[in-house]
């Protein structure tokens, strides 16, 4: 098992934002969490990634208990996030955002990775010169996705990727997931979302009040007659 | 007259250099934690005690200056984990406070260490002036000049050209990012602290030889930096060395052409207008509040 979740609960303050989340990973996996707004599935990424503080149960990676480890030594450990909104370095141009997203790599590799990165995304390799901030939404994104790749994850964290997007933009965004989930990257999806995230997802998870509610694969998910009237409208 | 106004114009670039490369440490640390280091001042004055101690028990200027470097920069080091790393969490407010309380202490223990006398450092290369039409060029305002002035091209390119600049750059444009990417942004934060140090007690040395150093150099060249900074926009590394040389300038020229009685009320008086009518400063980035 890649990633193991047991009883992981967090407070903001009084608040709890997660209360007992259960969920597991396996190698090659794209799992999709989806729920409602304030469900608890933006806390449970960024305790996934260290930079939110829990207080109970715990968190293994790769056979390895890292619910004490340092946001920067996880990503050395092999977990990456595209966070929600993106958060590229927008005062800084398009090959600096790669270059810091190869931080913890050795030197001698991050050439090659920003090739890679520019045969994935043609339209990044136009604008290395630009700052990021000019970018529209869309480059944005496949920018947050290429700086997570240049860490040269085990697995990747996608908070919100359709967020802000137009449809199309969408379904791009989505297709480039699906292709890094093909060439057997795994992949922990968050999606408000739910049928798109759950369409794609060799599993699912439903959160609820800061809790994991449902599981399945993500057709049993879609069939399911809870999910079909709460997240999808039907 | 001609040559009046060169002789200001000379000793203004030199103050002002000063002025700027105090203002620098002041926002590099900014930047990285949007704290103003009020103990700034206090890695100026070591500097120049420091190497005023090493020189007087023998060892040769050059290494004593560098052993007075290292000597601050580990000063800015140790600063940034026992007194603001505890504080880490609290308000930005409180840790300049810290630094407040940190500049005090620093001051006092400099008074137990050395003395409160007087000291002066020898002039790097003699202290035969140069004509100049008419106005004396002391030698060693060309090594403040040149000594800025190659501080800012090594700033310049390890924020640029090295990754460990650009991982500064990326903490202080979006820390959140910064730490998903796996930079450890308290190392930044001390290293930070260690740089900015590092650039007072170059200001402190390079200027020793001109202005004497004791114990309280510090209060009014870190008050002065600080000036330089606001000037050129918090922030700005450039800024900070062009609003260091607008400050000497203008108060160079109030000595000499008003009364050098004026002449520590100029910086503060550029200070008032300066946030009156540009809150950022000459360069200064538009602050935006993010919601």
């Amino acid at each position: 098992m890649l990633l193991q979740i047991k009883r992981l609960s967090s407070s903001y303050g009084r608040v709890r934002a997660l209360n007992g989340v259960e969920l597991n990973i396996e190698e090659g996996e794209l799992v999709a969490l989806v729920g409602a707004n304030g469900a608890g599935k933006s806390t449970l990424m960024r305790a996934i990634s260290g930079v939110q503080p829990t207080n109970g149960g715990g968190i293994w990676f790769d056979g390895a208990d890292i619910t004490k480890v340092s946001a920067s030594k996880r990503v050395r450990l092999g977990i990456s996030q595209v966070p929600e909104g993106r958060q590229v370095f927008s005062e800084m141009t398009v090959e600096d955002n790669l270059l810091l997203g190869a931080f913890t790599r050795p030197r001698l590799e991050i050439d090659e990775d920003i090739e890679k990165n520019y045969v994935l995304f043609p339209v990044l390799k136009e604008r290395r010169e630009q700052l990021a901030g000019t970018l529209s939404g869309g480059e944005q994104q496949m920018l947050a996705i290429g700086r997570a790749l240049m860490a040269r994850p085990k697995l990747m964290l996608l908070d919100e990727p359709s967020m802000g997007l137009s449809p199309l933009l969408v379904d791009q965004t989505f297709q480039t997931i699906q292709k890094l989930a093909e060439s057997g990257m795994t992949i922990f999806l968050v999606e408000q979302n739910a049928y798109v995230a759950l369409s794609i997802a060799t599993r699912g998870y439903v959160m609820e009040g800061g809790r994991t509610v449902l599981e399945g694969t993500g057709q049993e998910l879609l069939d399911d007659e809870r999910v079909k009237k709460a997240y999808l409208g039907v | 007259m001609f040559a009046d106004f060169l002789q200001f114009l000379i000793s203004g670039i030199t103050v002002g250099a000063i002025y700027g490369l105090v203002g620098l440490g002041f926002s590099v640390i900014y930047n990285a934690s949007n704290v103003i280091n009020f103990a700034q001042g206090e890695f100026v004055m070591i500097g120049g005690m420091a190497s005023v101690s090493f020189l007087s028990m023998g060892i040769p200027m050059p290494l004593a200056i560098v052993l007075a470097v290292v000597v601050t920069t580990f000063v800015g080091f140790a600063l940034e984990i026992f007194a603001i790393e505890p504080a880490r969490h609290n308000s930005v407010v409180s840790l300049i406070i810290i630094t407040i309380g940190a500049s005090i202490f620093l001051r006092g223990l400099a008074q137990i260490i050395w003395d409160r006398n007087y000291h002066n450092l020898p002039a790097f290369s003699g202290d035969d002036p140069i004509k100049l039409w008419g106005a004396a060029l002391q030698p060693q305002s060309l090594w403040v000049m040149g000594g800025a002035g190659i501080i800012v091209l090594l700033l310049w390119l390890f924020f640029n050209h090295s990754i460990l600049g650009k991982a500064i750059l990326a903490t202080s444009f979006n820390p959140l990012a910064a730490e998903l990417v796996g930079i450890d942004t308290r190392r930044i934060l001390q290293i930070s602290f260690a740089l900015s140090a590092a650039l007072g007690a170059i200001a402190g040395i390079l200027v020793a030889p001109i202005a004497l150093t004791y114990t309280n150099v510090g209060v009014m060249l870190g008050l002065k930096g600080f000036c330089a900074a606001i000037v050129g926009g918090l922030g700005n590394p450039m800024g900070a060395i062009a609003g260091g040389l607008a400050v000497g300038i203008a108060e160079a020229f109030t000595a000499g052409y008003i009364s050098s009685a004026y002449k520590d009320a100029v910086a503060f008086v550029i200070i008032i207008l300066v946030l009156l009518f540009l809150p950022s400063g000459l360069f200064g980035r538009k602050e935006i509040d993010k919601v």
